[in-house]
């Protein structure tokens, strides 16, 4: 061997922060390749707004209150239904990842296991970012227009970073547990489908049967919805602010612990 | 896994660290390591439910050579190399690598180890040469070594046409190229291959020989895994031969080939007629007779000898033969004899 091999000695949390960035490249790297899902990543969020706000827009707009367009109404649901669902791609990645040899590697590695997570997450955030934009972007070409000053657009920043990064995780839970790419497919799609249309994404639940409706009220997606489309229209925000974060913050706490320790079981057994 | 039962393994597990503490201190006093076996495994067991996959299992690889693991599919060996390099966890026994224990120092464990297992272990969707500076990143190397050192390994497994192609592009045997390199970016003393040519076509089977020969001459110490008796009988210098979580034999090639016994002439005879008058005028030099394919075996010691007195008392009963062979015992029979009593013993 004529290269002369030199190591790194660094305490154990920095090392951690350098093996999680080491993984978001490289999950990073994955999305930029994978160009089929690259492409699903502009189109379906335009296909999306486009069906919703054309099909659905002539008969809803008569039951929000005077003044206010259907698709700034529909714009903080799609929007948060997009990154919903696109924080499956996480599970997909995740469930990837096992089927494979990869992880073994992984752990066979002076390394940290929980990076493998964090890089699929945090990649994951990014791809989002890119589909909420090309929404944004095409909403503002459909006539889509907001009231809100820089501020509100840096907390709805926040507010939809933190609940992405959250269902990541939890979706994370999902591609572990899975046994194949197929059942993560169907079970992401059993547990966001039901999240998103039984919540205020395209509808005011207020005209619900009543049980769904306390479901809709109540749920995380809703106050999520509810504090960005507040934002946007210039309307109170009332609670749903601190409510979206205090799920987003309690699903982070609950399930970053949860995936860490499937995952190192699954790996392991 | 419900409630109760994560609880009940939670609390062995702790139960398991009190007991290896006392364990793993009373054995160190005991039974100092010898310096130069850098694998020791003593009374390795693992079951998953009723299922044991591992009924005590005791090897040693001393420094610099190589052990070959043989056994048939299901015998135990991925799960022995899963245990060893701290993938798996496992219920009784002591295992030690580099001197390290794998359950209270896997990072130390995993800082000298490399794994190269069945399936390619590599990021399909990364190139070559991402692959391999990642996992030397991964392994705590310098940008810089990781970066050289994986040009160097392009050049020596003849991936450098290939480096900057995404790895889903590489043909399997490129793929296992990849991973042994992968697993050899930062060097480390001790290399686990579990089956590493399993599935490749002979040319491509000589090459990782090739590889894997380079490697002993520089001095690593290797464990390899394999159900081809002539893999470990070209490259190890120790066999174990493993069967039912099992340890059945061990020793070198040559050791165990002498345990099934001696060389065989083999004859084969046209028909019934000439088989029957083979049997009688050979008589009781005959070890084994087939009826049906009217073959029968003499066992002999001295070939020359033994041939010619084979010879002349088929000429004398003018009995044609119809083909003879010399049979020296292969690692197949070695294998065969051993893994059919084991058979023979638990069927009993």
């Amino acid at each position: 061997m004529a290269v002369k091999l030199e190591f790194v000695q660094q305490p154990r949390a920095t090392q951690a922060l350098i093996d999680a960035w080491i993984m978001i490249k490289r999950s990073s790297t994955h999305i930029l390749r994978n160009t089929d899902q690259l492409l699903g990543t502009f189109f379906q969020p335009i296909m999306f707004l486009v069906l919703f706000a054309t099909v659905f827009g002539g008969s809803i707009e008569k039951a929000l209150p005077p003044g206010v367009k259907y698709l700034d109404f529909l714009m903080a649901g799609i929007i948060v239904q997009t990154v919903a669902f696109g924080s499956t791609t996480t599970a997909i990645a995740v469930c990837n990842d096992l089927q494979k040899g990869i992880v073994d590697r992984f752990r066979s590695l002076p390394m940290n296991n929980l990076a493998v997570l964090t890089g699929h997450v945090v990649s994951d955030l990014l791809r989002n970012t890119i589909s909420t934009l090309v929404m944004i972007v095409t909403g503002l070409v459909m006539g889509f227009r907001s009231s809100a000053s820089l501020r509100d657009w840096l907390l709805i920043t926040g507010i939809l970073l933190l609940f992405t990064f959250s269902f990541s995780w939890l979706t994370a839970i999902v591609g572990i547990i899975a046994k194949s790419v197929e059942a993560v497919q169907w079970l992401t799609f059993v547990i966001i489908f039901p999240l998103t249309f039984a919540s205020s994404a395209f509808v005011d639940p207020a005209h619900m049967p009543a049980g769904l409706r306390a479901f809709a009220d109540n749920q995380p997606i809703t106050q999520v919805i509810d504090a960005v489309r507040a934002l946007i229209l210039g309307t109170p925000i009332g609670n749903a602010g601190w409510i979206s974060v205090g799920w987003s913050v309690a699903i982070l706490l609950i399930s970053i612990p949860v995936a860490s320790i499937l995952f190192r079981r699954k790996s392991t057994s | 896994m419900n409630a109760k039962k994560a609880i009940t393994h939670n609390l062995r597990n702790y139960f398991n660290i009190f007991l290896r503490f006392f364990l793993m201190h009373g054995a160190v006093i005991v039974v100092p390591m010898k310096n130069d076996d850098v694998i020791q495994v003593q009374g390795l067991t693992k079951a998953y439910g009723k299922n044991k996959v591992l009924r005590g299992i005791d090897l040693t690889v001393q420094k610099g050579t190589m052990l070959a693991l043989l056994g048939p599919n299901g015998a135990g060996k991925t799960t022995t190399v899963r245990i060893l390099s701290t993938l798996l966890s496992y219920d009784e026994g002591s295992v030690q690598v580099s001197g390290h224990d794998v359950k209270a120092k896997p990072d130390e464990v995993r800082s000298v180890i490399g794994l190269t297992g069945q399936s390619a272990a590599i990021d399909e969707m990364l190139t070559g040469r991402e692959n391999l500076i990642m996992m030397g990143r991964l392994y705590r190397l310098t940008k810089k070594s990781a970066t050289e050192r994986a040009q160097e390994l392009l050049e020596q497994f003849d991936l450098v046409d290939a480096a900057d192609r995404p790895a889903k592009t590489y043909s399997g045997g490129m793929r296992r190229r990849l991973d042994l390199a992968v697993s050899l970016i930062a060097a480390p003393p001790i290399i686990f291959l579990d089956e590493p040519t399993t599935g490749l076509d002979p040319r491509s089977r000589l090459a990782m020989w090739d590889i894997i020969k380079r490697l002993m001459a520089a001095g690593t110490t290797i464990l390899l895994t394999t159900q081809y008796l002539e893999e470990a009988d070209q490259l190890a210098d120790r066999i174990v031969v493993i069967d039912g979580g099992k340890v059945i034999a061990e020793g070198t090639a040559s050791q165990l080939k002498s345990k099934v016994g001696k060389d065989r002439l083999e004859l084969t005879f046209k028909d019934e007629a000439t088989h029957v008058a083979a049997l009688q005028s050979l008589q009781k030099m005959v070890a084994d007779s087939d009826d049906k394919e009217y073959e029968l075996s003499v066992i002999i010691n001295d070939t020359n000898k033994d041939v010619k007195k084979v010879l002349d008392k088929l000429d004398a009963a003018r009995v044609p033969i119809l083909s003879m062979t010399v049979h020296k015992p292969t690692l197949d029979d070695v294998f065969l004899s051993l893994t059919g009593k084991v058979k023979q013993k638990e069927d009993k």
